[in-house]
């Protein structure tokens, strides 16, 4: 195993798997204003700071002054770390225009001078930049070119681990004056892109002999806290998964997503043409974040913090006050402000500080009018993969057109689209001279959700779903929603009547019924009393009949002899 | 520190030569010795009676190389008269070293 040099740098220990080789020179070139000083001075800042090695810093260039200036921005005292006697500088200046040449001479001097410097504190580190200055210095480039090679055999004889800086060279040359040539260990190239004005720096690890390394581009960044490259470390999607919900704020929203909401740490993908709602949708779920206790993030790319809190008051949404208790931070910043490298790692430094449950990006389709799809895709997916690490719910808003047709509406954030879990579509809907919104789930991964098209509507007591009414087969929403609405409840109150009118005649008809069963009853009673009353006659009559004849039969009883 | 050379730089008491030299050397190489000879022989020849000459092994005294922003060695700093110069090399090339010293051919001690 080749041993390395941890360089602390975010980002480039993970693409070299451990640093740079120790006790070797590595070249690290490219254009003028890549970072390749800041690159080396980190190194060594780094290297005194954090491991223990000092460090000397040569440099061609700038002077000490402006050197230590320069890097003061980032947080590193060098006139502290020399008093400490962990780094040394040097500037070794040469004026062509003072320089005669009368015979030979070799560099010598370069060697003492860095001898000096690396026994005077013990370094383990060395950076010389930029060489190549020698070449416009000393016109004679044979002697020079044997000196560099003496002085990289010379570094790596006394342990040195070394980052030497180069010009980028026209064409495909790496370095103006071919120092790849004598440094064979490790080669890193710097690079900076100017694309729609908007500069872009990357970094790619050429050549690491004797080891495996990252071969892609990385885009980097020098940021407040110094330079870091952004590997896809996350790529192999083994981020923690959570079955926990979060609601949405929005009741109604949250009975569409299976009457819950969304997955903690999932991604929510908001888009519509303009004046759809987006950022109210976005807001909503950053308040309702703050109003559980939770802390959340506003990355806003379209309007100012002040401005947002104004808007979103209007309906109801009141952000200040989480700003104020400290639950809520709104970045604002213009898309353009800065390549989408660094916006990335902006909101990653952002997210580190302040550890919010809630992001919401308002919105990316700011980034992604600024730079190429291709380019916003892998650092949406950075950060993306970066939230769900760290367990953050993510809301992100995009515009799309209204011209578009709506399938291609769809179709134009494919790309996106397939990172984010829950996609909520909004639409306005223009009929009988409204406009109107609409919204729907489009997709939500891992759950029933609701296939149902709702009215989607912003008041000033806040953000509310209403069924939609379908007539035909259109969509029916504001005022002809309204006027539907009222059709049927006025039509069910006319059937209510005609029920109860129909109750009522049937009522009346069953007491109709019910008074002729009364008499029937009343006269069959009397039919059954007169039956009663005839049989009783009838017996009496016969009484009456039989005691007539028994006087004459006893007088002929009588009547026999004895 | 420097070594100073006695016979190499005479210097009139009082007197303060219009030719300053410092030549920077690394130890006794044959370049060194070279660049050493052939100082001597040009200002001899050309300045005499008007410079003088330090001479300063860097392999002894490495933090003076910083000060005059050394480099190649040797190197010959000419640090009066102003503006500074600087030759570097063996000092082979007569011709070169007078036009780095800004010194007339022949001049001799003339003026």
């Amino acid at each position: 195993m080749l041993p390395k040099a941890r360089t602390g740098i975010d980002g480039l220990d993970e693409i070299t798997g451990g640093g740079l080789p120790a006790g070797r020179p590595t070249l690290v070139c490219g254009s003028a204003g890549c970072g390749k000083t800041m690159l080396a001075m980190e190194f060594l800042v780094r290297g005194a700071t954090q491991y223990g090695e000092p460090g000397v810093f040569m440099t061609f260039e700038e002077n000490a002054a402006e050197l230590t200036a320069n890097v003061r921005s980032l947080g590193f005292d060098l006139d502290e770390l020399a008093a400490a006697k962990m780094i040394a500088l040097d500037h070794v200046h040469v004026e062509r225009s003072e320089i005669e040449e009368a015979g030979d001479y070799d560099l010598e001097g370069l060697f003492i001078r860095l001898g000096h410097a690396i026994d005077t504190i013990g370094a383990k580190r060395v950076v010389l930049d930029t060489l190549e200055a020698l070449f416009a210095g000393l016109p004679n480039h044979a002697i020079l070119r044997a000196e560099l090679r003496r002085l990289f055999r010379w570094l790596k004889d006394r342990g040195m681990t070394a980052i030497i800086t180069g010009e980028k060279g026209d064409g495909n040359a790496i370095t103006r004056h071919g120092l790849e040539e004598y440094v064979a260990d490790c080669v890193i190239i710097l690079d900076q892109r100017i694309k729609e004005q908007i500069s872009t720096r990357r970094l790619r690890v050429l050549k690491y002999r004797g080891t495996a390394h990252g071969m892609n581009e990385y885009p980097f960044l020098i940021g407040e806290h110094g330079f870091s490259v952004l590997p896809i470390t996350s790529l192999q999607l083994d981020h923690p998964v959570s079955a926990e919900r979060v609601p949405t704020g929005i009741a109604r929203l949250d009975e569409m997503l299976e009457g819950e909401g969304v997955f903690r740490a999932s991604s929510v993908f908001v888009t519509g043409s303009a004046g759809t709602g987006k950022s109210s949708i976005a807001a909503k779920l950053v308040e309702a974040a703050c109003q559980r206790g939770e802390r959340a993030l506003f990355f806003a790319y379209e309007e100012s913090a002040a401005q947002i809190i104004r808007n979103m008051l209007s309906i109801n949404i009141d952000l200040a006050t989480w700003v104020k208790k400290g639950l809520l931070q709104i970045h604002s910043s213009r898309p353009t402000l800065y390549g989408l490298e660094q916006h990335l790692v902006m909101m990653h430094e952002s997210v580190n500080a302040f550890r919010p449950t809630m992001v919401a990006v308002d919105p990316i389709s700011n980034l992604t009018l600024a730079y190429d799809d291709a380019d916003v895709n892998p650092t949406l997916m950075r950060l993306i993969d970066f939230l769900k690490q760290k367990q953050i719910t993510a809301v992100f808003t995009s515009l799309t057109s209204e011209a578009m047709v709506e399938p291609m509406q769809e179709n134009s954030q494919l790309g996106v689209s397939s990172l984010m879990d829950t996609w909520l579509l909004l639409r306005n809907v223009e009929y009988s001279g409204e406009r109107n919104r609409t919204i729907f789930v489009l997709k939500s991964r891992g759950m029933a959700h609701s296939n149902q098209v709702r009215e989607f509507v912003l008041s000033d007591a806040g953000i509310d779903l209403v069924d939609v009414h379908l007539s035909g087969d259109r969509v029916l929403t504001g005022r002809a929603r309204i006027a539907q609405e009222e059709d049927e409840r006025v039509a069910l109150s006319t059937g209510h009547a005609d029920h109860l009118r129909t109750l009522r005649q049937l009522e009346s008809k069953q007491k109709t019924i019910e008074a002729q069963i009364a008499a029937l009853q009343a006269e069959s009673e009397a039919v059954h009393l007169a039956i009663g009353q005839e049989s009783v006659r009838a017996a009496d009559q016969q009484i009456l009949a039989g005691t007539k004849r028994q006087p004459g039969g006893a007088g002929g009883t009588q009547r026999k002899p004895v | 520190m420097s070594e100073r050379e006695p016979g190499d730089a005479p210097l009139a008491s009082g007197h303060v030569p219009a030719y300053q030299l410092r030549l920077y050397v690394a130890g006794q190489t044959a370049k060194s010795l070279t660049a050493i000879a052939n100082l001597h022989r040009i200002c001899e020849t050309h300045l005499a009676g008007q410079y003088s000459v330090e001479v300063i092994d860097l392999t002894k005294t490495p933090q003076l190389a910083a000060g005059d922003q050394i480099l190649a060695l040797p190197t010959l700093v000419r640090r009066l008269p102003e503006p500074i110069k600087k030759i570097i090399g063996d000092l082979a090339n007569e011709e070169r070293v007078l036009v780095g010293l800004d010194v007339q051919p022949g001049r001799r001690a003339a003026s």
